[in-house]
């Protein structure tokens, strides 16, 4: 233990300890910008300074740790003096337009300035120039870009792909896509991490609001929102609501207000996944000496652009169905057109997902099986959704509970894990045993794949034979596991990957609390949400039943393999083969 | 009122002087990696500071090409404009009045031409092309990437056993470097914006020298794989110490009778003492190194057959022949060449020099070398004949002081043009033509025939060292690619044989002759790759805690250089010259290292490199 005095406290802490953490411990408040605890201490804002008694250069109290006898001032003259400098020079170059920035009122820049109470800049602004292409779904903005290198830490370490780096010496140094590439030539996986670990507005989705609200005003169309699981544990956090009261229920009573025509689940199409992506995996298994092992899930848009661009030769080990997004689109604008007799073009679909790969997905070019334009026309992230009720003056803490439409808003326990690590695992290994065994297992027996580790194995006996799994979250962990099953070092029938840390629920499109990762909590929302669900087998759902009776036919039938499934191979991603 | 009065020098401009003084130290501890565009556009901006405004080229042109060269930073400008730089700075070359501005304009042009690329990147794509790859200055400049901060830090601790392991992950030499490695980490030393660079070589010698007996790391389960290195030499040492730690069956094949290469061969003993080389070597050959001496590879065994023998050959050969001069009586007797006159003292071989009149020709430190060893042998007289000025000798400072203090004249500015004979065939003189000093090219001055007279130098003996070059013939036979007289590598040490895999080559034999620490780097280099193409990915590491740093200020402290013996007490013996930092000293040194590791850059791309 050390013994040292903060502003004339005594604390006694562990040895190791930072002088933010000895303070935090006091609650003395330190403010800091640049840091995100073991992925970015690197001391360069330089706004958590303190003094050191003995010391004439001021220290971060981030990145160094405490020594004993330390007597340390958090607010000396001389620290308030620097601390305000130096966030007056990071405003003079911050594009301060916080009226119209997205991150305005959740920005930790804003919020030090407003704290420290800074009303004019001694400096002339020099905010650097922008230039990105508007038309990717992450849109960064070097305007606001503090180079806190948060991005390019979480890219690297949690992420693994290195897609920032430190661009430029001098005053010129900023944050560019790393390698001289452009954003689109890169092999950005479009998790959206960079983007929930911006302190600030430099990065953020590509807005697609308009889009929904000019579908909406437009009598002709038919607007179908699906809500992907993992929203409905995270969507009242923005308005400071409770885990409890912020139902998937209320926000269905929030988009009928918005005046969508039917609102539906991707519960309903996860269901459908489990279907069809068990079934392929049964017929796998059957046909054990042709196929290679392990088949990986598909659901992660994420994930399949990483595995294009990193692992192209293991592509075709991929579940060739699609993710429930995009099953849903496909069967919105054929099965459920039929149901309501009208003309499938007039369908707008739109859906809420916590993501913006999802924005790519839907705009891939091959995702038009339904045959009326793409099968999803657009993707709203959970941000997004909540910025919408906020432009339609909804007030989130008076709505009511209200139902989904049917039958697309019908969907099992199984389908709602789909939000968390493991979840998919968890639901196909349900159903995979009743299909082999005729018989459902006890909904739990398969909680081994459920936890926030990042890279989870399990073995479990399906009718006689070892099934090896294994499940994976963030693609430093994904990519491990990548490289273990590559030198054979490891090896699984299935392998369910997710490229955002704990899955859906930590995913790039959530809601954002600086310096707090809060996928667990909400995966512990979702795994509730299966508890208490009279459903918890994908193959149980009605609504799934009836529409393979009334129109797939059958899992992997002629019909459900042309609208249900796609070929990894018909789009490229950059560094992968084939491209130009 | 007077006439005249005596100039004395204002506040400011004694405190400008002071500045130029930080600004010059500042330059000299540049980091590598930075924008050159940034750079040019910097110095360029100081250079029309300079300028009295008299004349418009100068006043005007320098500050529009500031302007041009900040849009081309800003992404704004167009190929155009890096014409127009070029065009206007032609212009400013051509019509400046004075100095200030064409030589200005000069380095503008230099930059357009030597980084023109760069200028594009920054126009077409609107960014640069450099990358600051490794954030630690010290370690950056060091071939062997040792961790520098890491064993300072260690040092200032007084724990120089966890020094010498740390040092060892990554250059197994450390007694050696210790006393004769050139220190190329020190050049950018961020210190030096302070006051001087660290003396790291110095800490690294006192270190080795009170760690004790420092036991080696345990070799990895052996892989059966077996690898010949040939040449045991400092590069190929290394390569057969990492290759052994990771569990290979390495075997040194050596041409001489001991192993060491140019550090026994080349280096005399008052630099390097042979005990110390001795010890070294010995404890690295402990992790079961083989060793094969007086064996020749070429004819019988050739490389080919060696391949046969072993999974992979590294080729370590150095460059050990010498070269002619081509003067007209080389052949007199009384002619030797250096590497002749340092091998057979390595061998144990001393001749005695007892009232010799020697002249040395050559200005580099085999040149110094041989000077001090002849002076050693008992010279009645030693002069170095050097053809620039003597600044110009590539020989260390240091080395070229020393040879100085211990009685060596410099004739510098002095050619050789050829040996007279005495009737029986021994050297009567050395001929030398005077020379003066002319042009700069490539940096280098080059020197001409000056209208004096020819110089007779009466003398005994002439010493040539004037270089070495590679006994590369016998490989270039069996296919191993060879261009003007050195061994073509590629980066990761392999060759391109035309019949035979897995043969890899590095050091003096692929770069020419270099320094010590660039073929333990090489070996290093070799070892990792031959490990991967024998299908193993063994790591190397030192499980060594870095001690954490400390936030106390930095207060200036000048360093503390090495001391030597007295030159009329050293002189007379081979005993080692350089006396090692006292306890004081020492920890007074370490601590004035800024930990570039923590601090800067160095925290945000991570301060080391733990394993490799």
């Amino acid at each position: 233990m050390v013994n040292v005095t903060i502003n004339g406290k005594q604390i006694h802490v562990k040895e190791g300890t930072t002088i933010l953490e000895a303070a935090a411990s006091a609650d003395i408040f330190i403010p800091t910008l640049c840091y995100l605890k073991d992925i970015n201490e690197i001391g360069a804002c330089r706004v958590c300074v303190v003094e050191v008694e003995g010391c004439a250069k001021l220290v971060t109290a981030c990145n160094n740790k405490v020594q004993e006898g330390m007597v340390i001032h958090t607010n000396s003259p001389k620290v308030r003096e620097s601390r305000r400098n130096n966030v007056e020079l990071i405003l003079s170059q911050h594009d301060c337009q916080c009226a119209i920035c997205v991150r305005s009122g959740n920005c930790t820049l804003q919020t030090i300035a407003n704290d420290l109470g800074i009303c004019e800049l001694p400096f002339e602004k020099d905010v650097p120039k922008n230039s990105w292409p508007q038309d990717f779904p992450l849109i960064r903005d070097a305007a606001k870009c503090v180079k806190c290198m948060r991005c390019v830490q979480v890219c690297d370490k949690i992420q693994g792909l290195n897609i920032w780096d430190i661009a430029g010496t001098g005053s010129r140094t900023t944050v560019d896509v790393s390698k001289n590439r452009k954003i689109q030539e890169s092999g950005c996986a479009l998790c959206g991490q960079c983007i929930t670990h911006c302190p600030v507005g430099a990065l953020r989705e590509r807005d697609d609001i308009q889009k929904v609200l000019d579908a909406l005003a437009d009598p002709e169309k038919i607007t179908v929102v699906q809500v992907a699981p993992a929203v409905r544990a995270a969507w009242g956090e923005a308005f400071g609501l409770s885990r409890e009261f912020a139902t998937v229920k209320r926000l269905v009573s929030a988009l009928r207000q918005m005046g969508f025509d039917y609102i539906f689940d991707t519960n309903f199409s996860a269901d459908l996944t489990i279907m069809e992506e068990g079934s392929e995996f049964l017929e796998k298994l059957k046909n054990k000496e042709n196929e290679k092992f392990p088949m990986f899930t598909s659901c992660c848009p994420g994930w399949v652009r990483f595995m294009k661009s990193q692992y192209p030769d293991m592509v075709d080990q991929l579940s060739s169905a699609k993710s429930p997004q995009q099953m849903f689109g496909a069967v919105a604008k054929t099965y459920y057109a039929k149901l309501l007799d009208v003309d499938p073009s007039r369908i707008y679909c739109v859906s809420i997902m916590p993501c913006i790969a999802k924005k790519h997905e839907c705009a891939i070019p091959v995702m038009n099986d339904a045959g009326a334009g793409q099968d999803v026309d657009v993707v709203l992230t959970t941000r997004e959704v909540d910025r919408l009720i906020r432009a339609e003056h909804i007030i989130p803490a008076k709505l009511e509970e209200e139902e989904f439409d049917m039958p697309l808003g019908m969907g099992s326990g199984a389908g709602v894990i789909f939000g968390a690590t493991g979840g998919v695992m968890e639901a196909a290994l349900r159903s995979a045993y009743y299909l082999v065994t005729g018989r459902n297992p006890d909904p739990d027996s398969f909680s081994k794949v459920r936890g926030m580790e990042g890279w989870k194995e399990a073995e479990f006996n399906l009718a006689g034979q070892t099934l090896k799994v294994a499940v994976a979250s963030g693609l430093a962990n994904t990519r491990k596991l990548m490289e273990a099953i590559r030198k054979g070092k490891v090896s699984y029938h299935f392998v369910e990957i997710m490229a955002c840390p704990g899955g859906c629920a930590g995913g790039g499109g959530q809601p954002i609390k600086d310096g707090k990762e809060q996928a667990q909590e909400r995966c512990e929302v979702l795994y509730g949400l299966d508890k208490v669900n009279h459903l918890r087998f994908s193959h149980e759902n009605p609504a799934v039943q009836k529409c393979y009776q009334d129109y797939l036919e059958a899992p992997l039938s002629h019909l459900a393999h042309k609208l249900l499934h796609t070929d990894h191979h018909a789009w490229l991603m950059p560094g992968e083969p084939g491209g130009e | 009122m007077s006439r005249l009065s005596i100039i004395t020098q204002s506040k400011a401009q004694t405190t400008v002087e002071e500045l130029y003084k930080d600004l010059e130290r500042r330059i000299s501890a540049s980091p590598s990696g930075l924008c050159p565009v940034d750079l040019a556009a910097s110095f360029l901006k100081m250079c029309h500071a300079q300028s009295c405004g008299k004349c418009v080229p100068c006043r005007v042109g320098l500050g529009q090409l500031q302007k041009l060269m900040e849009s081309v930073l800003d992404g704004e400008g167009t190929l155009e404009t890096i014409d127009l730089i070029e065009k206007t700075a032609k212009n400013i070359f051509y019509s400046a009045d004075c100095a200030i501005g064409y030589e200005t304009a000069r380095m503008v042009l230099k930059g357009i031409k030597g980084f023109r690329d760069d200028f594009e990147e920054h126009v077409l794509r609107g960014r640069c092309k450099m990358e600051l790859n490794q954030p630690v200055p010290c370690v950056s400049q060091c071939p062997a990437g040792v961790d520098i901060p890491g064993y300072i830090a260690l040092v200032a601790e007084g724990r120089y056993g966890d020094a010498v392991r740390l040092i060892r992950k990554d250059n197994p030499m450390p007694a050696v470097c210790g006393l004769i490695c050139e220190h190329p980490c020190e050049v950018r030393c961020r210190r030096t914006m302070m006051d001087d660079p660290v003396n790291i070589r110095g800490l690294k010698r006192f270190a080795v020298d009170h760690a004790g007996d420092v036991p080696l790391p345990v070799p990895a389960v052996a892989t059966g794989k077996r690898v010949a290195v040939i040449g045991g030499g400092p590069g190929g040492i290394s390569a057969a110490y990492y290759l052994s730690l990771m569990g290979h069956d390495v075997t040194i094949l050596e041409q001489r009778k001991k192993l060491g290469g140019m550090l026994r061969y080349g280096i005399p003993n008052y630099r390097l003492p042979r005990e110390v080389l001795d010890r070294e070597i010995e404890q690295l050959l402990s992790v079961g190194i083989k060793v094969k001496t007086g064996v020749t590879v070429g004819e019988n065994p050739s490389i080919t057959d060696l391949r046969k023998e072993y999974d992979a050959v590294y080729i370590a050969i150095g460059a050990h022949i010498d070269r002619k001069i081509g003067i007209e009586g080389e052949d007199a007797k009384g002619v030797i060449s250096a590497v002749e006159l340092l091998r057979g003292i390595g061998d144990g071989e001393m001749p005695d020099f007892s009232g010799k009149d020697i002249v040395v020709i050559g200005g580099g430190n085999v040149a110094m070398d041989v000077a001090r060893t002849a002076v050693r042998l008992g010279a009645k007289r030693l002069r170095i004949a050097y053809r620039r000025r003597s600044v110009d000798m590539t020989a260390m400072p240091e080395e070229v002081a020393g040879a100085v203090e211990e009685g060596c004249e410099l004739l510098d500015l002095h050619a050789p043009l050829r040996i007279e004979k005495h009737p029986d065939g021994s050297v009567a003189a050395l001929w030398v033509k005077p020379q003066i000093i002319g042009p700069v090219k490539n940096g280098r001055p080059v020197p001409l025939d000056s209208a004096q007279d020819e110089v007779r130098l009466d003398c005994d003996m002439v010493i040539v060292a004037i270089g070495q070059g590679i006994e590369s013939k016998e490989f270039e036979k069996h296919g191993i690619p060879v261009k003007r007289g050195v061994i073509e590598a590629l980066n990761w040490s392999g060759v391109n044989a035309k019949d035979v895999t897995g043969v890899f080559a590095g050091g003096d034999c692929v770069t020419g002759p270099a320094t010590v620490i660039r073929a333990i780097a090489a070996g290093k280099v070799a070892a990792a790759n031959i490990d991967e193409y024998l299908g193993f990915k063994h790591t190397i590491s030192a499980d060594v805690e870095i001690p954490a740093v400390s936030l106390g200020d930095r207060k200036s402290c000048a360093r503390v250089n090495m001391k030597e013996r007295q030159p009329s007490e050293r002189a007379k013996d081979f005993e080692l010259i350089e006396c090692g930092m006292t306890c004081e000293e020492a920890k007074q040194e370490a601590q004035r290292c800024l930990r570039c590791d923590h601090f800067g850059f160095g925290i945000l791309r991570g301060g080391r490199t733990e394993k490799w």
